[in-house]
This record gives structure tokens, sequence and C-alpha cells, in this order.
């Protein structure tokens, strides 16, 4: 790749070469042309590579070349005066070996924090615009601290076959997602597959996805991160404690090399692009959570690896005397409402949409996207408009984490523009209090299960705009849910003072694991529960990785920097927890046969059908009389299948009864439809496979007047 | 890298040996595709290849679908457990018909 050395790939004779793409220029050896501003980043161009960045601060720019792992450079390349045009320093240079070069920019600035500028000309920046990073090619692998580069950008050929595919484009009210961790999901020695904890051995689980039956895996951070960001040893352990799950991000652009076991090859691209076309081949969706609110950076006291010394403040929401607003909690603030910084999270977007059939994002911390550069939050934020109406990512689902950690709550509020769905927040903690058993929750019960419209019917939202979860990766598994009072999270080594305190969780009378059989089977059952309500409730439901599975965190709440088998899926527990596990799947497959538990819209508790039954009616222990008092803890609810999808298609009714009650209670029974009768499809009082039953084999229930539902028991009835 | 092609009636066979990666590549494609001129049938012998890189992959791509083009077939014999599993993770292996011995793969040539 010197001068002098054989043509690279796709290096082209210069009696070939275009004149477009012809050198002008020789600097440092390098043959060079004045680069095109647009793309910003590193592209390919016959024999050469253009490369662009921009900064509305700096005086001058450097492109440094470095082999590919070679801790001193190649060559320094000063953009010449005449390669800017505005802000923006572009340059193509020729004859790069686009596999083994890694390159970076030298800013050259004020340092002047009290105006908002950082820059230092020492530094060797990251590439906001890279597409793969190298530097963290191997998960886990002891970084090189002196390095003077660490995270190297890299080149990317932007060529793969996806044949047919696109985003699958399934209806948001039809989807199942299914919450993961891309190395959680494979590490454990019993996953039984090969490369465990990467994007291939996920692709290797695509049928146990396609068989528990999930349409859309949400995976949590894969853009470029640094496990090593604030790795430390657990004082009183040990224990090697990493940036685990990811939330800090280093470069938007770059799947974690560290997640693909092409990575030390350079392949993670390919990789993904290849788990992606399966997952879509086996009918599941992808969904990428993605960290727009902070940097890897931190605060004035972080590193600097890109952003802060390309362009500190046009990056950053800085206070008045240059600190970093810490709306994230996590040291500094992205200042997505800074039009240039908006654009750069289009541009990202509209990437992995087009180039990665993503089919979806989850903003973490969304409600930042909608505060001003000084923190106000905005009425319209542009950054939301302007991803709500953008026509790349037009068929893409928004999903927002509708709060962030300077306390802005938006669940209900978020400003939607016809586009953006919420992590329902007050699904999680109503259905919670529900689940154990607190009184006084039937009437907000009703609300989450209709799909609140209480958030989201008065703006015509609809229920779609409510993903509907009970636990995420955020807080405790569903078996600890029901097994665990108080947070034990010792193991983060914070004397258990981080993580939530608010679980509205219940141990059911012993903290922890317990060998009393009937502890088990009520915690079974209240784990059965979470599913069947969850299941049948109206907007989107999204489950955890693992809850279909009973996987504990042993009562940690927030796993976060954990590399070991309080993350890692344990498959041993499909085995033991088998009855578990079909429920799981029966039940998503009894969502997935009724229509009439999926619309776009809001129940209206009128009979526009003409059917006798309204499309949603209410029961309690008598049919069509429900005790909303403070001290009630049952409620049953019948929707009528001629409803079904406002009327336009035919399904069965289905009546569910639920009674959080410490004793069992009799149900009576509003009668079915003429010509039909009750069967019962699930009463999470039995054993299996007594418990659930798959659609289409329900047995007639002898007694069509009343149900008897046990203690904290859910029963689901289907009218044929 | 050694490149070695012999040509027989509408069969190309070449043996290569060494790595494949964005130095040798090139040169790799233009000999192949030079033997390519006289045939439409080709069987690429990697048992002496140890590492492929992601261009030598797209180089292998870019030959299929000349192949293709000219309505022939690619077979790859003797492809290393590590490459294979590359290119089955990258997505590339759909693309080849693989073979463990020549023999096997002039066979599957048609």
């Amino acid at each position: 790749m010197s001068p002098g050395s054989p043509p690279a790939v796709g290096a082209i004779d210069l009696a070939e070469r275009r004149i477009d793409f012809y050198p002008t220029h020789e600097i440092a050896g390098f043959r060079l042309r004045p680069g095109k501003p647009f793309p910003f980043g590193a592209t390919l161009v016959p024999g050469g590579v253009n490369f662009s960045v921009f900064s509305s601060h700096a005086v001058a720019c450097t492109l440094v070349l470095f082999q590919k792992g070679a801790a001193e450079p190649l060559a320094e390349i000063p953009f010449p005066g005449s390669f800017r045009i505005g802000h923006v320093w572009s340059m193509m240079v020729f004859d790069l070996d686009c596999e083994t070069v890694e390159y970076g920019f030298r800013m050259d600035g004020p340092f002047a924090p009290g105006q908002g500028h950082r820059f230092d000309a020492t530094k060797i920046l990251l590439d906001p615009y890279a597409k793969a990073v190298g530097g963290r090619d191997v998960w886990g692998t002891p970084p090189d601290w002196s390095s003077i580069f660490p995270y190297r950008g890299r080149l990317v050929f932007e060529d793969f076959d996806w044949e047919d595919d696109r985003p699958l484009e399934i209806p948001i009210e039809d989807l199942i997602i299914y919450e993961l961790h891309v190395r959680s999901f494979t590490r454990h020695p019993s996953s039984g597959v090969k490369h465990p904890g990467t994007f291939a051995a996920l692709r290797g689980k695509i049928p146990y996805l396609k068989e528990l039956g999930v349409n859309c895996v949400e995976l949590m951070p894969i853009f470029e991160f640094d496990e090593f960001e604030n790795s430390r040893r657990h004082p009183d352990s040990g224990e090697m404690l990493y940036n685990y799950w990811g939330y800090s991000t280093v470069n938007f652009f770059a799947p974690k090399a560290g997640f693909a076991a092409t990575g030390r090859l350079g392949m993670q691209v390919d990789e993904l692009k290849t788990l992606v076309k399966e997952l879509h081949q086996a009918g599941i969706e992808v969904i990428l959570d993605v960290v727009f609110n902070h940097t890897a950076e931190g605060n004035e006291m972080g590193p600097t690896i890109s952003f802060r010394g390309i362009d500190n403040s046009t990056y950053y929401m800085l206070t008045p005397e240059g600190y970093y607003f810490n709306f994230s909690g996590c040291g500094n603030t992205l200042n997505c409402n800074n039009p240039i910084v908006r654009n750069m999270v289009l541009d990202c977007l509209r990437y992995w949409a087009a180039e990665f059939h993503i089919d979806g994002f989850r903003f973490d911390l969304a409600a930042i996207l909608g505060r001003d550069p000084w923190g106000a939050p905005l009425a319209n934020p542009p950054l939301l408009e302007t991803l709500a109406f953008d026509p790349v990512l037009g068929k893409c689902k928004l999903i927002a984490e509708a709060w962030d950690a300077g306390g802005l709550y938006q669940v209900g509020s978020f400003p939607a523009f016809g586009r953006w769905a919420e992590w329902n927040g007050k699904y999680r903690d109503d259905l919670r209090r529900f689940l154990k058993g607190d009184a006084g929750m039937v009437g907000a019960l009703a609300q989450r299960i209709q799909g609140s419209p209480d958030l989201y019917g008065w703006n015509g939202r609809g229920p779609t705009a409510s993903i509907n979860f009970i636990t995420c990766h955020d807080g405790f598994t569903l078996y600890d849910q029901f097994a665990y009072n108080g947070k034990h999270n010792e193991a983060n080594g914070e004397s258990n003072n981080d993580g939530a305190n608010d679980n509205h969780s219940w141990n059911c009378g012993w903290e922890g694991e317990t060998s009393d059989p009937g502890t088990i089977a009520l915690r079974l059952r209240l784990i059965r529960n979470a599913w069947a309500i969850l299941l049948v409730s109206h907007g989107v439901p999204m489950v955890l990785m693992g809850d279909e599975m009973g996987r504990t965190q042993h009562g940690n709440n927030n796993t976060y920097c954990h590399d070991n088998e309080l993350n890692w899926l344990d498959w041993g527990l499909a085995t033991k927890h088998a009855d578990l596990l079909r429920f799981a799947r029966l039940m998503i497959a009894f969502r997935k046969a009724h229509p009439v538990l999926r619309s776009r819209y809001h129940l209206t508790n009128r009979d526009y059908a003409g059917s006798g039954w309204a499309d949603i009616t209410w029961h309690g222990t008598e049919a069509w009389n429900v005790d909303w008092s403070g001290h009630s803890r049952a409620l049953a609810f019948l929707l009528c299948g001629r409803h079904a999808r406002r009327g336009t298609v035919a399904d069965e009714s289905i009546y569910v009864a639920m009674n959080s009650h410490w004793e069992l209670r009799s149900f009576e029974l509003p009668a079915p439809p003429p010509g039909t009768s009750w069967h019962v499809a699930v009463n999470t009082g039995m054993p299996s496979p007594e418990d659930i039953f798959a659609p289409g084999t329900e047995p007639r229930l002898a007694d069509q007047g009343q149900f008897l539902v046990q203690a904290y028991g859910v029963a689901i009835l289907v009218a044929r | 890298m050694t490149i070695e092609t012999r040509v027989d009636g509408d069969h190309v066979v070449a043996q290569l040996s060494g790595d494949i990666d964005g130095k040798t590549a090139p040169e790799v494609q233009s000999r192949l595709l030079a033997a390519l001129a006289s045939g439409n049938r080709l069987l690429v012998d990697m048992r002496q290849v140890g590492y492929l890189s992601s261009a030598g992959l797209r180089m292998l791509l870019l030959l299929y679908r000349q192949v293709m083009a000219k309505n022939g077939r690619v077979v790859l014999v003797g492809v290393s457990e590590e490459i294979r599993d590359t290119m089955s993770m990258t997505g590339f292996i759909n693309f080849f018909t693989l073979a463990e011995t020549v023999e096997a793969g002039l066979a599957a040539l048609g």
C-alpha cells in the first residue's frame, strides 16, 4: 500500500481511469484529488477512497492513515486549503488497500472549554461516519491502553447481495417483539451453537425463535461500543465488570465487531447482513435498540474519541460555562436538535434501513431527542418530526423510550407525528401491581388491556402506540419478578445502590430460590398469568429473552456490567421449564390465531357490527357487572369476534377472567353468541398440559354458566 | 500466491496456493478471467489456500457472476473448514458448489 507497491483491489490502470477519478495532487507519496463533500465518511470510488469530514469550528484537518493494527501511522496527509468547502474537508486518495487501511483525523482548532471548544491536534479521532471500527475486534480482548488511536475507522464494501430481501413491513399491530442481547442469547455453554455470543450464533437459533412464534427481535445495542469503557474489578469478588450491555456508543454507523465471529477478519458488516437476511426469510423482523442520547466520551473527564475533538460545541449540549449537560445520566448529552447532529442521526438511520434492511428502531431515553440545545423540551421537536416523515424510514417502526434521566417523562405525550410508538411504562407498572395482588388496580388494568386509551385515545394514536411489556432488560426478569421483593445488586459493586427500586415485585413469601413446591407452583402460575394477559392485551406485546423459560438474574435488576451467567441465557432452562416454554409458545400462537386481539384502533365499547354485543364488554364475578371498587382484584372482559379488525374479519369471541385475589373466585359467564359454547383455551390454575390448549383443540366447558378461577389465576375461553 | 490454470474443453481448472487477500485477489481475478475466455465451467482448487479475505470472497463472487452470465458453473474444491465457516457466516457460501476432491468437483461441473 506504500508508493510503488502493486496496485490493490479496485486499482485501475490510469489509462482506463475516468477523468473525474484522476489524481491531481501528490502528498506524502499518495496520489490525490479534491474530494466530494457528500456523502460524509469514507466512500469507495473507482481506484480510491473519498474521505469527507465536517467541523464548524476546526481550522485545519489532517487525514491519518494506518496499516491495520499498526501502532504508528503510515502517513499523515493534511487537507490542502483548496480541498475545503464551507465546513467540509474532502479528499480522494488513490491506490489504498481497502482491507488493510485504517483511518482517522486530526483536527486543529481552539481549546477554549468556556466557549465550548476542546480541539486537541495531538489526538487522532475516529470519523463519526466510519462504517466499521477496528481496535476492539474480538470481544473481551484486553486493549492496549497506550494506543495513540484505539478506535480506528475502517472501510467496508457495500455490495452485499440481498437478492429479493427487503424489510418485512409486518403491520405493527401483528408484531410480537422479543428483546434480546446478542451476546447473552448464545454465549452460555449450553447454547450448542458454533461461535457463541455472535451474530452467526444468533442465526443458528432462528429455528428456536420460529418455533417460539415471535415475529420480531429487538437487539440491544449493536453499534460499536467498548466493553472496556469504565471496566473495573468488583471490590470484593475481583470479578471483571464491563460495559456489557453496550448502552454507550462509540460510533453510530458501525456494527460491533466483537459481536461478529468474523470481526477479527473485519467482516462484521457481512455477518450482520446475513443474519438480518435469514431472520427475514424466517418471517422475523429486526428492530435495533439505538442510543442517540449520549456517547462513550462521557463528560470533560472522559476520553476524546471522536465527537469531542471534531466539533464539541456542535455535537454536545453544553452549559453556558462549557460543561456537559447530563440528561442521559451518562456524562454527556448528544445535541440532537442541532441541525447538523439531526442530519447525522437521519443519515445514520437511513443507512441502517437501506443498507442493513433494518425494520425499526427503539430509541433509548428518547425524551432527550425532544430537548432543545439548552435542554428545554420542545413542542415540535424537529428531529422527531424529521424521522417521522422521512421517505427512507417511511415503513420503519419508530419506538420511543419516552423518558430520560433528566426527569422528562412523556409516556402518553411523546411528540408522535402519527408515527411514534412508546414503551408503555404505565402498562409495565400497572400490570405488575395487578399481578402481585395489589387492590384497586382493576380500573387501570382495564385501560392497559384496551391499549391504554387514557394515554393514546384522546390524541387518536390508537393502541399500536403502546408497546406493552411487563419486563425488559432494565429490571427483574419475569421469574425474578415473583421470586424477589427487593433487588440484589451487590454483584454490581455499588453496594446495592444502583438499579430501580420501584419493581412492584413479590417473592410469594420467600426471598429467592426455594424448594417449597407450593411457592414454586405459585410463581410459575404468576409467570403464566403475565404471559396470558400480555398476549391478550391490545397494543404491541414485547417479551424479554428467556422469560419463556424462567430465566433468573438471582434478584439482580441491573445486570448491565456482567459478562457471565447473570446475563447468559442458560438453554438448559428450556428443559427444566419445558411446561412454561410450551405455555409461552401456545400463548403466542393464541394471539396469532385471533385477529380480535390485534386491532389498529381502540375499542369503542359499542356494537357497531350489529352482533348484539359491543366490541368489548366488561364483567366480574358477576356477568355484566364489574366491581370497580378499591378492594377489587377480579376483572373479566369479553371481546366480540364479529368486531375483529373493526368488523372486517370474523373471529371467535374471547372471554378472559383474571383473579389476583388470594382465594379462588367463581366467575359467572356471560352467554356465548347463539349457536356457540365456551371452550377452555387457558386456565393457569391447572397443571400442564391442561394449563393451555393449542388453537382448535380447546375442550368444551361442561358448565357453561360459571367458571372457577384459581387464586392468582387467569382463564381464557373461546366461543365456537 | 501461485496460480496454475489449465483448460480442458470448456472446463477451466485453476489451482491456487497461498493467501487470497486485497493484494493477491486482483491477479487471481485477471488470470482466471483470461482463462475463462475459452470455457464457462470453472473449478477452483483451493486445497492450498490458507486465508481468504473479504476482498478474496468478493473476487470469487465476481468470477461466479461472470461465469453465470455465460450459463456456466463454478465449483470450489478443498475449501478449509475455517474458510467454509467464514463463507457461511458472511452469506457467500450459498452462491457456490463445494466439493472435497478434484474428481468430485469435475463431476459436479458436468
